[in-house]
């Protein structure tokens, strides 16, 4: 049975609870076995794993989009974010319009959608590109884009699947720090799923490693550093070490 | 008609371009063919000339002039008033208005077929067979059928217009529509928007390219619907069809080549004209070449 629910906003304080949440799907494709996961309000949990551990498909379970075939998995975030691989924005709309969008499908008047629009472009920072149709954009500016289609929800939580996977390492690291600015600023709590273990433990207050599927969770990090985070703090030898046990960790749970 | 494998192919041309520098435009050139066109109407004099000198048949292939003399003017070279001319383009009003008419339904039909379609795999299995029957249908085996229910004049000119343009809107609609991807689906699923809104703000304007497609070929073919149509149903005023027929079975020559030629031009008109509506339309965000 799953129990997914979208509750009120409680005064508790974990938004998302999986408990031994397992997923087969109809093909037999056995994705999740017995995955135990909490995200709290104030916390950034990336997920590393190996290609097709189950990383989207939790993610999917976590947002409603798939349901849990056993466990329970309640998600108690009145407000959701998905940020998805690509940006998927719709080519027709000019950054404006599709940064609308969202707030457009849940028929919020005209003026209030512009002003949601306009402070999420302004957090993003891509003021003076709102007439911009999605062709004339680069890929980080399109991410950008998604991210403040996301942002005018005011989500509670926030789901990222790879978000940053198809972008060049500058861009990357650029919005990796936009992405802890918008963290620190809008108190969302993050679950992030990444491919780039250095990602995972600069973005995260908390790093969990999947194993092969069915995916499960064998390995959980701390991540010790202060927020806010001082990029060069990647160059540091503690940084380094946490990466390579969370490397450490990844192999060990490819096996 | 491979109007299906045009649009994929335009699209992945589309995804590829992105990644490849535009190529420089080349500057028009007009003398190239202006050449041709000069070296195919010395030919024509020349094969003319044997057929009125030679063969003795000038109405099989009439001198350019000639032609050119019955679509410009209402006499003969010699000053006899023919009328011609000004039938010819009451003609041309005709066929434009059956062709206009047919393709619209055409539009609407084929919209509304492949929407219906696309809102279940159960739907398209069960209508899809359809349009392909449609396609296969020989028309002429219809023409006596068509004739006796619809009469024959204008209706029934329409309705075998509407037959021979329909089949491009359905497939290229159908395929716009079931283009949107998963993640621009769930994106609106993850909202909450229903049925309907996912139609209106994300599936047809998503199909808008493939709809202006398969509009540019369906355009075209009404044209040829609409002469055909005009062919087989002769009641009632004549459209530029009945012109061909009737000049031809008179051996009136230039006239008979004056109407292929405004009955060509007209088709290739259609054929552009509804090119650019689509680059209007869509060629904002969209790149049709
Ligand atoms: N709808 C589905 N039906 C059947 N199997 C599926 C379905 N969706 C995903 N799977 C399978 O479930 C497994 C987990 O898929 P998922 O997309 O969650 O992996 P992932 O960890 O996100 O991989 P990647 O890192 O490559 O994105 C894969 O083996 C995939 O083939
Ligand atoms: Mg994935």
């Amino acid at each position: 049975m799953s129990t997914l629910t979208t509750a009120e906003p409680a005064v508790r304080s974990t938004l998302l609870d999986f408990r031994d949440v397992d997923l087969v799907f109809p093909d037999g494709t056995a994705a999740l076995g017995g995955v135990d996961l909490t995200v709290d309000r104030g916390e950034f949990v990336s997920i590393v794993g190996p290609s097709g551990c189950g990383k989207s498909t939790l993610l999917r379970i976590a947002s409603g989009l798939e349901s849990a075939s056993g466990g329970a998995a309640d998600v108690s975030a009145s407000r959701i974010g998905y940020v998805f691989q690509d940006a998927t924005l719709l080519p027709w709309r000019s950054v404006q319009g599709n940064v609308e969008l969202l707030a457009e499908l849940h028929r919020a008047g005209k003026a209030d959608r512009a002003a949601k629009a306009a402070a999420a472009i302004g957090l993003v920072g891509l003021t003076g590109f709102e007439k911009h149709l999605p062709k004339q954009l680069s890929g980080g500016m399109k991410m950008r884009v998604s991210l403040a289609r996301s942002l005018t929800l005011d989500p509670e939580l926030f789901l990222f699947d790879e978000p940053f996977g198809a972008l060049d390492e500058i861009t990357r690291e650029r919005l990796n720090d936009e992405l802890l600015r918008l963290f620190a600023e809008q108190r969302f709590a993050g679950l992030f799923v990444t491919h780039s273990v250095s990602e995972a433990v600069y973005l995260s207050t908390k790093v969990v490693v999947m194993s092969g599927r069915p995916g499960s969770i064998v390995a959980r990090f701390d991540v010790p550093f202060p927020l806010p985070r001082d990029p060069d703090i990647r160059f540091t030898p503690e940084f380094a070490a946490l990466v390579g046990d969370v490397s450490h960790a990844l192999r060990e749970g490819h096996r | 008609m491979p109007t299906l494998q045009e649009t994929a192919a335009r699209r992945s041309t589309v995804a590829r371009s992105a990644l490849r520098p535009r190529r420089i435009r080349k500057r028009a050139s007009w003398w190239q063919p202006v050449a041709a066109f000069a070296v195919f109407v010395g030919l024509w004099y020349a094969v003319a000339a044997y057929y009125d000198q030679t063969v003795e048949l000038p109405y099989l292939v009439p001198y350019p002039h000639l032609v050119l003399q019955a679509i410009v003017h209402d006499t003969r070279p010699d000053g006899v008033p023919t009328g011609f001319n000004a039938e010819l383009w009451a003609a041309l009003g005709r066929t434009t208005v059956v062709s206009l008419v047919g393709l619209a339904a055409a539009i609407v039909l084929g919209v509304l077929w492949a929407t219906v379609m696309a809102q279940a795999k159960g739907l398209e299995k069960a209508l899809y067979p359809y349009a392909v029957v449609l396609q296969c249908v020989p028309i002429l085996a219809l023409v006596p059928l068509i004739g006796a229910l619809f009469g024959y004049a204008s209706l029934s000119r329409v309705i075998v217009t509407v037959m021979i343009a329909l089949f491009p809107m359905v497939s290229n609609t159908l395929f716009g529509l079931q283009s949107v991807d998963r993640a621009q689906r769930e994106l609106f699923e993850l909202q909450g928007a229903g049925r309907l809104t996912r139609l209106r703000k994300l599936q047809i304007p998503a199909a808008l390219p493939s709809i202006f497609v398969g509009l540019r070929t369906s355009a075209g073919l009404s044209v040829i619907g609409a002469i055909v149509g005009d062919q087989f149903f002769q009641r009632g005023d004549p459209g530029l069809g009945v012109l061909i027929q009737v000049t031809a079975s008179r051996l009136m020559g230039p006239e008979l080549y004056a109407t292929i030629i405004i009955a060509s031009l007209y088709g290739i008109a259609v054929f552009l004209a509804f090119g650019l509506i689509g680059r209007l339309a869509v060629g904002r965000w969209f790149d049709f070449s």
